[in-house]
């Protein structure tokens, strides 16, 4: 090997993101209880350095480095920028309410930041291994951070549950991944793209392999069948976790099934397909009934992601450029709509009390007008309610799998949407029509105030103006897949 | 049938017996000590396959290792298996017939013409000085560097998080720290209060007092 | 083995040659064991102003062939409510190990019977197995002194295979090899020739001492041997067995002694090599007499250890494995790695 040749600059911002977590470990050791505050403001820097480097190390088109086993494209850059972001309003969101559970320690900050790590390099691989090891990489460090709260027993219980369906999965992944060597040689995701495109690959083999990639990506993303783990383990981490969960996560999980389904396994679209399509509709079909009888807001959100999942997947499904690129819009927009959720959830939630029941919600807009107008429109924009974020990503992918001549799967998505708002409007109603039940002041961190009000502004803003983030979308899914 | 394929049956047959009787062993010791035994099979068969820094690696770490630390937790645990079993057979159609039927679709899908696993040509022997530890190195450290790398993460990580999830003040705990107690001062435990000297209301008190 | 072949046929010629070949590692082997426990009574006898076993044969010489016979005679009871099979198979997992080990082990440059290349990591997987011995002899007596004993041995065992393991990744460093025979070779050149001052015991000093302690702790001899403590557990993980099963964990735990001053000797005392300048005639030349002097070296020592040393606390084990050994051990492979990439490097 030869340094010389080694670019480590399309890789700047994981290495930057590796020496901070290392940094942070150790003076983690050298603080005490009262000073933990400072690994706050330290990671909240690290992912602002983390976006820096990645500015930095913007390409317009993609770079390979460390033996083809890392890639640098417009498509993982914009995500990571995304990820930055959402890692940070994730921070800056669950301060307060990790610190009254006794869950402000060092390792919730380096355990974040791991899982951040993961992320990143799952985005950035171009390499089967390295996909997994990144996958790896955060699904440890959200194991970990689920069960953070040792004397909690309902977390304790999710995190079990998440590690033992996570490690199946892996496994599922795992098995697939070696019967596409087995038909390809190669675990590099453009010689298995050429390969299967050459036609030199055995096809029997590569559909074995490729169902159980599709079975261990759905498990993943928590889309139906493979969803039982998502309730289970939304309603019993700790709000905090869950919100982390739900977000960043999806994103990578998005540009995992690109990178493995959109760009190795290209030429197999039409086996994927008809997977994808099922679990699709089915996703859609079971979150969004499922949702409606639920009276834990967590849960509740639990199954709409299963929904947004396979509304996700009808834009993926399309395997063309645009519907890639609604898929990936949608992907960012669902995060952008749990976080704002979640983040009203964790404004009500205080020291001894849990906001997670929909009643919790009760006469909100008497207590504090402004959180339940910023619940009121992540509700909105999850419902795909016009002039909301939410409407036009449901709009996009819909339009896109109209366009590639799914007319009946875009009919039942939009049937589904309709069912889905009943639930959404369920909590305005709760918060704008029912009587307060308790009265206690709501109080929130200022910082916390301030990035919650942009998020759901943003909403808004994305819903008028989607323009900008579609297009950013498109360029960065045609310039990295370079095949569409 | 050459003599390393006889090795490979009898290898292979003991390795899916052992790993039936993981999940069947009704003691969770016995459970543990046949997954070592499944182990040490799967690293014969690596052996046969002339990989034997995997083989050793997976004797090593696996069964010196790691699963020692299994039975010492298996073995201090009191589990009643019977209850953990409750749901087991009311669950155990419908997982059984996806199971049989999971597998018999991948039997037929591997084992037909079509999957051409005939097709693979048989590995040619490596050469008497070949050697894996080499070759693995090199490997590892030059094509594989960052895989490699990500993987000490990955390590790194575990470490952080199990330390955690174990470092913590038990609730039930009652230990004591006995160099605490020792450097305790009388001024931790007794508190002098002073208190300005009410006068004794005789009177009172003798009333209390019952007449001798 | 030409006249076996001629014989026999190729195939089982070969077979019974190795066969044959096994039967005279192991045979002198269980003699050296015998030979053993009549040493160390003796040895620490004498260091405790006795004179040992005296009585059987001339200076007590039969001794241990009188103790063996009185072994064999006696009834193996095997405890209500015990797992009878584990009971009966852990003497035979903590023998098996302790055996197989010595395939690989070279008593001079072309004596051995396996002269593999992954030679160390083979005795490194083949030993770690000798623990489940001993866990399941701890837990399959069903009696709490023998349970705790197991566990004992389980947490020692595992704790100190890692410091153990680190000083062996510095010898490998320094030799560049995982086959016992390079890496006895390499010692032979190097800082002043060959000598004894070219052993690797001077360059890697931390890392021998590490090893020769951790080589104690393995095998649970005194002062670690907490996992039998008669003055705490009885007897610790053996108490329930008796007779010839009880026998074989003696056999294996000398066994297993042996082995490690074997290894101490290859790894860092130069295995056979001799410590006088070649011209010196036979004491000059490396030859299986120094390997088992070298052996005898070690051996005597663990005895010495034994009549020494009191009896560690378990915590004070935990955390001289822990907090002590593999610190040292790592800083000292990061030391060795800078030195042998630097120019006053030995190991060119």
């Amino acid at each position: 090997m030869n340094w010389a040749t080694l670019n480590l600059m399309p890789a700047l911002p994981e290495l930057f993101l590796l020496s901070a977590v290392l940094v942070l470990l150790v003076i983690d050791m050298l603080l005490d209880d009262e000073r933990r505050g400072v690994l706050y403001g330290l990671s909240l820097a690290t992912l602002a350095g983390c976006a820096a480097m990645q500015y930095l190390a913007w390409t317009p088109v993609p770079v390979e480095t460390f033996q083809k086993m890392f890639v640098a494209d417009p498509l993982s850059g914009v995500i990571k920028f995304f990820l930055y972001g959402v890692t940070a309003a994730v921070l800056i969101y669950t301060r307060q309410y990790v610190a009254d559970r006794q869950m402000f320690k060092g390792e919730y900050f380096t355990l974040t930041l791991f899982a951040l790590l993961g992320m990143n390099v799952m985005v950035s691989a171009s390499h089967f291994m390295t996909l997994y090891i990144g996958l790896e990489l955060l699904s440890l460090a959200l194991y970990a951070l689920i069960a953070l709260r040792r004397d909690s027993v309902p977390a304790t219980e999710a995190a079990m549950k998440y590690f033992v369906l996570g490690a199946l999965a892996s496994g599922l992944l795992l098995y697939g991944m070696s019967m596409v060597y087995g038909a390809t040689g190669s675990l590099d995701i453009a010689t298995i793209a050429r390969v299967i495109a050459s036609g030199n690959g055995n096809t029997v083999l590569l559909v074995f392999g490729l169902v159980f990639l599709v079975a261990g990506l759905c498990f993943k993303l928590g889309a139906v069948p493979f969803h039982m783990w998502v309730p289970d383990v939304y309603q019993g981490a700790p709000t905090a976790i869950t919100l982390m969960i739900g977000s960043a996560p999806k994103l990578a999980a998005f540009v995992f099934l690109t990178r493995i389904l959109g760009q190795g396994m290209e030429a197999l679209l039409s086996q994927w397909q008809g997977m994808l399509m099922i679990v699709a509709v089915l996703s859609m079909a079971l979150g969004n009934l499922t949702a409606i009888v639920q009276t834990n807001i967590k849960r509740m959100l639990a199954y709409s992601t299963i929904s947004h999942m396979g509304f996700l997947l009808v834009g993926f499904l399309t395997g063309n450029a645009e519907g890639m690129s609604s898929a990936m819009y949608y992907a960012i927009i669902y995060v952008l709509m749990s976080l704002a959720a979640f983040g009203v959830l964790l404004a009500l939630s205080r020291a001894g009390f849990e906001c997670e029941k929909v009643a919790d919600l009760k006469g909100l807009n008497q207590r504090n007008s402004w959180y339940a107008f910023l619940m009121l429109l992540a509700m909105f924009s999850m419902a795909g309610i016009p002039p909301l974020a939410g409407f036009y990503a449901k709009f996009a992918v819909i339009r896109a799998a109209a366009n590639a001549g799914m007319v009946p799967l875009a009919v039942f998505a939009v049937l589904m949407s309709l069912i889905g708002a009943f639930y959404y409007l369920r909590v305005v109603k709760a918060m704008y029509f029912d009587d307060a039940e308790e009265d206690a002041a709501i109080e929130v961190r200022a910082d916390m105030r301030l990035v919650l009000s942009l998020n759901g502004l943003a909403l808004l803003a994305l819903g008028v103006l989607p323009q900008q983030l579609v297009a950013l979308c498109m360029t960065a899914v045609k310039q990295s897949l370079t095949s569409l | 049938m050459s003599f390393t394929t006889v090795v490979f049956y009898i290898l292979s047959a003991i390795l899916l017996l052992a790993a039936f009787r993981v999940i069947t062993a009704k003691n969770p010791v016995h459970a543990a000590l046949f997954l070592v035994l499944s182990f040490f099979t799967a690293s014969g068969l690596w052996m046969l396959l002339e990989s034997e820094f995997l083989a050793i690696s997976l004797v090593l770490v696996y069964v010196g290792a790691v699963m020692v630390l299994f039975l010492f937790v298996v073995m201090m645990l009191d589990i009643d298996i019977e209850k953990l079993r409750e749901g087991f057979w009311k669950n155990f159609p419908l997982a059984g017939t996806i199971a049989i039927i999971m597998a018999g679709e991948m039997a037929l899908i591997l084992g037909s013409p079509e999957a051409g696993l005939h097709t693979y040509p048989a590995r040619a022997p490596l050469s008497a000085d070949f050697s894996n530890v080499r070759e693995l190195g090199v490997l590892m450290y030059t094509r594989y560097m960052y895989a490699t790398e990500l993987a000490s993460v990955v390590l790194l990580l575990a470490i952080v998080a199990a330390i955690a999830l174990t470092q913590r003040q038990r609730k039930d705990s009652k230990a004591m720290n006995v160099s605490e107690q020792v450097a305790v001062r009388a001024v931790d435990r007794v508190r002098i209060v002073k208190m300005a000297a009410a006068p004794v209301d005789t009177a009172a008190t003798d009333e209390d007092q019952p007449q001798a | 083995m030409e006249l076996l072949q001629s014989y026999l046929g190729t195939q089982l010629g070969y077979v019974i040659w190795t066969l044959l070949k096994i039967v005279v590692i192991v045979a002198p082997m269980m003699l050296a064991v015998a030979y053993l426990t009549y040493a160390e009574r003796k040895v620490i006898g004498y260091m405790q102003v006795r004179i040992g076993p005296n009585r059987v044969g001339p200076l007590g010489l039969l001794q241990p062939i009188a103790d063996g016979i009185k072994l064999l005679m006696k009834e193996i009871i095997l405890p209500a409510k015990s797992s009878k099979g584990l009971f009966l198979l852990a003497p035979i997992l903590s023998i098996m190990p302790a055996l197989a080990a010595w395939a690989v082990v070279p008593f001079t440059d072309h004596l051995v019977l396996a002269n593999t290349n992954a030679s160390l990591l083979y005795i490194m997987a083949i030993t770690s197995m000798g623990v489940y011995g001993v866990i399941i002899a701890g837990w399959a007596g069903n009696s709490k002194y023998s349970f705790l004993g197991g566990m004992r041995s389980a947490a020692q065992i595992v704790s100190y295979e890692i410091a153990m393991g680190f000083a062996l990744v510095g010898v490998l460093m320094v030799s560049g090899s995982l086959n016992l025979v390079e890496i006895v070779k390499q010692q032979g050149h190097g800082f002043a020739g060959g000598s004894i001052l070219s052993w690797n015991w001077l360059p890697l000093f931390p890392l021998f001492l590490v090893y020769l302690i951790s080589g104690v702790a393995e095998t649970n001899r005194a002062p670690f041997d907490v996992a039998e403590g008669e003055s705490e557990i009885v007897a610790g993980f053996h108490v329930e067995y008796s007779g010839m099963a009880f026998a074989i964990f003696f056999l294996a735990e000398y066994a297993n002694m042996i082995l490690v001053s074997a290894m101490t000797s290859l790894m860092f005392l130069g295995g056979w090599l001799s410590p006088f300048p070649a011209s010196w005639g036979w004491l000059g030349a490396g030859s299986f007499f120094w390997m088992a002097a070298k052996m005898s070296f070690v051996l005597f020592c663990f005895l010495w250890f034994r009549a020494t040393f009191p009896r560690y606390r378990y915590d004070q084990i935990m955390r001289l494995g822990w907090k002590v050994f593999i610190p040292v051990t790592l800083v000292w492979v990061v030391v060795l790695g800078a030195w042998m990439m630097s120019p006053v490097s030995l190991w060119n």
